[in-house]
């Protein structure tokens, strides 16, 4: 059981957290042919767009409704439909995912009256669907914005769209299930578990599917909207699915909503990476679909344990200090007590009720300026690219994890899940300990705290 | 300084700036009162473009006055480099929450400045207004004050919620700053008479630092960097330089302006980018300060400088020559770079004019040729169809369009402040040569282009 502590201070320096909207936009961009529309300045929108640019590398679709002065003082409400109206001109988007910001929750735009007038007064739009999600900057991280974006689709659009195509007769589909991702899976992962998912006979609806947007796959033409990810379709035919299986805390609301609105019973599973957890998630699929664990996947898994085996020695008794979202912290932090290296410490963005349900001492809810003090004496640093100077200043290796990572190369493929994923997690921070060990030998590296001592 | 509707005017109808005089010397020009288009837009916010502006300063905290989205999405990020302290890459913003909105964040703000210098000890905190903290009515100049007085370090205010409008006015919104409580307020040590201020220079990747060299062995001192690797205190001094130079940008053309005003330092207009400007600007910089000795050093080190030069670019020259490239960016980049392609020898063939001033494009169109392409506007779908209609063989723009010329197939080249590689002055033009060079004969190109052989019939 962990204590949660927040320092006392009125000043963030080094900001590890970012803003709701930016989590909204990453959990739309899931979807095909969606066009995220912030409702804010246009910096939200410019600022949001240049972070996901520079992590994924590919062009990403993301529009502003430009609110002004005069805007601000009057109402928003103007500045709603200009921007729809040229979105549909422009971008012709299948699906609109509406964020608000912090400028338009403050002055407390009626969003549901907004779209309520503008469906009235452009019916000749009914069949576009707009998912509206209240993610004020001041409240919560990017890993709620993702969550609220994935429970605003799951509670509009399977319904919507169901009552649009009710003449077409809904079959039941036995082997149909829901997948809901959370923030700490990138486009990678989500190809990977729907690999293993589907090798069980299943055919799963992935909420949101990044793997088809934001992989990094050169397509044949332009497209101004997202070009892959859950289609519009396959929302509609959530409600013929017999299960939701959660990934990641942070997706049992979701998971809820669709068990209360179609039913649908829900398993979370917090993590994805480790023997254990992998193990797990394979029995489940295993109950699901009736089918045995197919034989590809009992030799990875005899391939990770033999990874464990010849990387333990580097993980033993390592500590490591950790700044990452809280689904993301939790899944880190099992994988690492599970190799028999130690948290050092333990900083997050934002309250979860996961969080106190971890086996280590404290987390932290703050900033990089206070996960530098905490990082003094770690082996190894796990957090996004703003943790790489702390990392120089302090000398102690990163591996870099989370968002955003701009100064490394293929975050669209990147995959930490299963025991595929795993066994590669294993080599690539145990490559780290192990050119820790080989450039400082193995008497300098007992000798920080000898040296500490000295100084005081 | 009280940010009104009056002041906002003021700065969007600057008077020194070419995109208000219209022939017939009327009203303001269309693209600067033009407001940010609801689904349109995809610039960056006043609030942005103060930073851009400001942040440079090296020895200096930037404290962002407003909830997370506003920092915590963008610190960091900047490429502007220092070449000693490096304060101003920190993230430093009072977080705000749902409390501080409802009640008021001016108790949090001061309390936040009180730790930045305690911790801390930078030689002035900037502060920006939000468009949350400008909302909930936050006296920013009154905390600012009581601050500054509590901690004895220069506390200043930069009124710069996004929502007033672009980057380009937040640019101003921050010379504002500098001129109402920075410039003036320290005196040099000692003065020459040639002592100069860069202003609109941001050193990014380092760009400064290719010309700072040459300022040195003429004997030019740069007495303040407005704000390319500046320093607070060198800053506090510009009102004591003999001449402003303003490099490659209208955005801070009201310090220049100003400045002339109310301490009479003429201000002159140049560019790094290109052996054409680069001449003119040495050359310009010694008439108007100099002596005829100084002209003469100035003829010198160009002489050798092009020697050396034009020798490094021979085998680029070759490769380059004839190649046709589309330019997309703003104002005086679309005429600077023109310059600088054209001393490859490379043939432009479209470039946007969307930011461009009546000046700019009559040299654009001096430079294009009547066969050139000018876009008034544009968007990914429209630059693509240019450069198929031109035949171009590369993109040179800004980074977020970087990726509609790759996933187009087409060879891209950054010109924008998020880039890696500096391409001021004489050396920057060699490395400009060699990063054209590696991006159009690039062997990836052919591969990415070819059919799988089961494709080919």
């Amino acid at each position: 059981m962990a204590t949660i502590t927040t320092p006392t201070k009125s000043v963030a320096v080094n900001p590890l957290k970012q803003s709701q909207p930016l989590g909204a936009a990453i959990a739309f961009l899931g979807l095909k042919g969606v066009m995220p529309l912030f409702h804010g300045s246009q910096g939200c929108t410019a600022f949001a767009k240049v972070v996901l640019v520079r992590h994924f590398r590919e062009a990403i679709p993301l529009a502003t409704t430009a609110m002004t002065e005069v805007s601000t003082i009057l109402g928003g409400e103007d500045n709603v439909g200009a921007a729809i109206l040229t979105l549909v001109e422009k971008a012709q988007p299948e699906i609109i995912g509406l964020c608000t910001t912090g400028l338009t929750e403050t002055r407390g735009d009626d969003m549901e009256r907004i779209l309520k007038s503008f469906r009235e007064e452009h019916p000749e739009l009914n069949h576009l669907p707009i998912v509206s999600v209240a993610t004020p900057d001041f409240k919560g991280a990017l890993q709620d914005g993702y969550a609220a974006a994935v429970e605003s689709i799951v509670s509009t659009l399977p319904t919507i769209t169901a009552t649009i195509t009710a003449k077409s007769s809904i079959e039941p589909s036995p082997n149909q299930v829901v997948i809901l991702v959370s923030a700490a899976f990138g486009p990678g992962d989500v190809q990977e578990i729907k690999e293993i998912v589907s090798a069980f006979g299943l055919s799963p609806i992935v909420i949101p599917d990044l793997s088809l947007s934001l992989d990094g796959h050169l397509g044949d033409t332009y497209s101004a909207v997202t070009a892959g990810g859950t289609t519009l379709e396959q929302l509609q035919s959530v409600g013929n699915s017999v299960f939701t299986i959660a990934l990641g805390d942070s997706m049992r609301r979701a998971a809820e909503i669709l068990q209360k609105q179609l039913g649908i019973p829900y398993e979370v599973f917090p993590h994805l990476t480790g023997l254990r957890a992998v193990d797990e998630f394979l029995q489940a699929l295993m109950d699901l679909s009736g089918l045995s664990v197919p034989q590809p996947y009992l030799h990875q898994r005899r391939q990770l344990q033999d990874a464990m085996l010849d990387t333990h020695f580097f993980f033993g008794r390592k500590r490591v200090a950790l700044a990452l979202e809280p689904d993301l912290l939790a899944t880190i932090t099992q994988w690492l007590l599970s190799m028999g290296a130690e948290i050092h410490a333990a900083v997050t963005t934002t309250k979860s009720p996961l969080l106190q349900t971890l086996p280590i001492e404290t987390v932290v809810i703050g900033d990089l300026e206070d996960f530098e003090q905490l990082a003094v004496g770690a082996d190894l640093l796990i957090g996004n690219s703003n943790v790489a100077p702390i990392a120089r200043r302090l000398n102690i290796p990163l591996y870099r994890l989370g968002f955003p990572v701009f100064d490394r190369l293929g975050n669209g493929q990147k995959c930490t899940v299963g025991y595929r994923g795993t066994t590669q997690l294993l080599f690539e921070v145990g490559n780290l300990f192990l050119e820790q060990e080989e450039s400082h030998g193995p008497t300098i590296s007992s000798a920080p705290q000898h040296s500490n001592s000295q100084k005081a | 300084m009280k940010l009104t509707q009056g002041k906002i005017n003021e700065l969007l109808s600057e008077s020194a700036c070419e995109h208000n005089h219209k022939k017939d010397h009327q009203g303001k020009h269309k693209s600067c009162k033009q407001q940010a288009q609801p689904g349109a837009a995809q610039g960056g916010c006043a609030f942005d473009g103060a930073m851009i502006a400001l942040v440079p300063i090296a020895d200096a905290a930037h404290l962002v006055h407003g909830p997370i989205a506003c920092a915590g999405n963008s610190w960091g990020s900047r490429g502007s480099l220092s070449s000693g302290p490096t304060i101003h890459k920190m993230g430093f913003t009072t977080d705000l929450n749902e409390n501080d909105v409802i009640f008021g964040g001016e108790k949090r703000l001061y309390k936040a400045i009180l730790e930045i210098h305690q911790r801390y000890q930078p030689a002035a905190i900037f502060v920006y207004s939000t468009c949350v903290t400008a909302l909930i009515g936050d006296d920013l100049n009154a905390v600012c004050q009581k601050a500054a007085e509590k901690t004895e370090t220069p506390v200043i205010p930069v009124h710069s919620p996004g929502f007033v409008g672009s980057k380009n006015l937040g640019n101003r919104l921050g010379g504002e700053a500098l001129l109402e409580y920075v410039v003036g307020t320290r005196e040099p040590e000692v003065t020459t008479p040639y002592d100069i201020n860069l202003i609109g220079e941001y050193n990014i990747a380092g760009e400064l630092w290719n010309v700072l060299p040459l300022f040195k062995q003429l004997g030019i001192r740069v007495l303040a960097q407005i704000t390319g690797d500046g320093r607070y205190h060198d800053i506090a001094c510009a009102h004591r330089a003999k001449l402003n130079v303003m490099i490659c940008s209208k955005a801070l053309i009201n310090m220049a302006r100003k400045m002339e005003e109310r301490y009479g330092i003429p201000y002159i207009e140049e560019s790094f980018y290109g052996v054409e400007d680069m001449n003119h600007c040495l050359r310009n910089i010694a008439k108007t300060i100099g002596d005829q000795d100084l002209q003469q050093r100035v003829e010198q080190l160009i002489a050798a400088e092009m020697d050396q030069l034009n020798q490094a670019l021979v085998p680029y020259r070759q490769r380059l020559k004839g190649k046709r490239i589309v330019l997309y960016t703003g104002g005086v980049k679309s005429w600077s770079i023109i310059s600088a392609a054209k001393d490859l020898g490379m043939e432009v063939c479209a470039t946007s004019t969307k930011k461009s001033t009546e000046e700019d494009k009559a040299r654009i169109r001096s430079l294009l040729g009547k066969d050139g392409i000018m876009m008034e506007k544009g968007n990914a779908q429209e630059l693509l169809r240019v450069i198929d209609q031109t035949k171009a063989d590369m993109l040179i723009a800004g980074g977020r369009n970087q990726y509609t010329a790759l996933k187009a197939r087409i060879p891209f080249l950054d010109i924008n402040q998020e880039r890696h590689h500096p391409y001021a002055g004489y050396q920057g033009l060699i490395e400009m040569a060699r990063e054209l060079d590696e991006a159009l004969y690039s062997p990836v190109w052919q591969q990415v282009r070819q059919l799988a052989p089961w494709e080919v019939s």
